[in-house]
């Protein structure tokens, strides 16, 4: 029973039920981050931690909150484990701290965390809440990783800051910036739906 | 303190070439669900611009006179957030109570606001650039208006498009994004009048 819904869990999580590609939620940080692999992955690390433990402590408290305020506390417990995790990058990876800039902090506006708590953590056993926030992190991290591997690759000619692609290579400076994330995106989600429509069919 | 930047450019900055949606980012999932039609994106914007301008003020004061003296500066993400959330529940019942009217025009679209990354993004960026409480002022405006901007275009073109063939998988989302981007494009041209960092 246990094993059972926990695969249901990560299966739906990770497969094409995932958050960025159905429901196009939480893309803001999907697409600011994703112009450097190796910001992605610091970023990813992040919002799996935040995901997690902001889930485990909803589903502790589901049955001591107030129903009409339960949308602040969701917030101030997602904000604690965002400043944990701002700190900690400060300290240990300051570069990266400070390329990331304000996204770390706006990882408390990303709704995949907060439509998880709500959607799974208010409704389910702690243990169980604990590991559909891992696999929805990690659900959101591969889509990141993915667009991330192909813009730092077109954009600059490296993956995690080397240099994959030689001197022949004209960069396409137009994927690290702005358009590029936004074109990106668009073409993966075109290319999962159009996945989903032959599976249908 | 940045004083060498006046207000004046960090508004048509924050209006044109670092638009918060377009070069930020910020403010994708409203702006994805809401940009439907004109009307409501007109009503959205404008809620969004006043939330914008009127928080970022606050938290500038709350940031400068209460976080930084009690060396608190790393609980910011909760005050901003708490002020912001506060701010627009308090807003909500005034235009409930004031008119009837502007409540059915932007007071629907208040609660959307709280979780609007925008607004905290455009506060977070203030404190890391250091603006003073004016530049603040304008930049939160700036922000909003071309928040509004892009949102409205955006539900311009998206109307025109209602009755056009988009390929099956594109539609919705996929579309608004390649516009998003094209947008951006636009956008960019816009880039090297002022800059602001």
């Amino acid at each position: 029973m246990e094993t059972f819904k926990i695969k249901r869990v990560f299966s739906e999580d990770l497969g094409l039920n995932n958050p960025v590609f159905a429901q196009i939620l939480g893309i803001c940080s999907t697409l600011a981050v994703t112009n450097v692999v190796k910001n992605t992955v610091v970023m990813c690390a992040g919002l799996i931690f935040v995901t997690a433990l902001s889930n485990l402590t909803v589903s502790f408290m589901r049955n001591v909150m107030p129903s009409r305020i339960r949308m602040m506390v969701e917030t101030l417990i997602i904000a604690s484990y965002v400043i944990i995790v701002d700190i900690i990058l400060r300290a240990y990876l300051p570069d990266i701290s400070r390329q990331l800039g304000p996204y770390v902090g706006l990882i408390i506006t990303n709704c995949i965390i907060m439509g998880r708590a709500e959607a799974f953590a208010l409704n389910n056993p702690p243990g169980l809440s604990f590991l559909d926030g891992i696999a929805s992190g990690m659900g959101y991290s591969y889509v990141l990783l993915c667009i991330a591997v192909f813009r730092e690759l077109l954009g600059s000619g490296s993956i995690w800051g080397i240099k994959v692609l030689g001197e022949w290579w004209t960069n396409w400076s137009i994927m690290v910036m702005a358009p590029g994330a936004f074109f990106m995106l668009a073409i993966f989600i075109w290319i999962v739906k159009g996945a989903k429509e032959r599976s249908k069919e | 303190m940045n004083q060498g930047i006046a207000f004046y450019a960090i508004f048509f900055a924050a209006i044109f070439t670092n638009n918060i949606l377009l070069t930020n980012y910020l403010g994708m999932c409203s702006f994805l669900a809401v940009s439907r039609e004109v009307k409501t994106s007109q009503g959205l914007g404008m809620a969004v611009t006043f939330v914008l301008a009127v928080t970022s003020v606050l938290n500038w004061l709350a940031y400068r006179y209460i976080l930084l003296p009690l060396d608190l500066v790393y609980l910011r993400y909760i005050v901003f957030i708490v002020i912001i959330a506060a701010f627009v529940q308090l807003l909500e019942m005034i235009i409930e109570r004031v008119s009837d009217q502007l409540y059915s025009s932007l007071g629907i679209f208040l609660p959307l606001i709280t979780v609007n990354c925008a607004i905290l993004g455009v506060s977070l960026f203030m404190v890391i650039r250091n603006y003073t409480l004016i530049n603040s002022f304008f930049y939160g405006l700036g922000s909003g208006i071309g928040w509004a901007l892009a949102i409205i275009s955006m539900a311009g073109i998206r109307q025109k498009m209602a009755k056009s063939r988009v390929p099956k998988g594109l539609a919705g989302a996929g579309i608004t994004l390649i516009i998003a981007g094209l947008m951006a494009l636009a956008f960019m041209g816009f880039s090297g009048m002022i800059k602001i960092t």
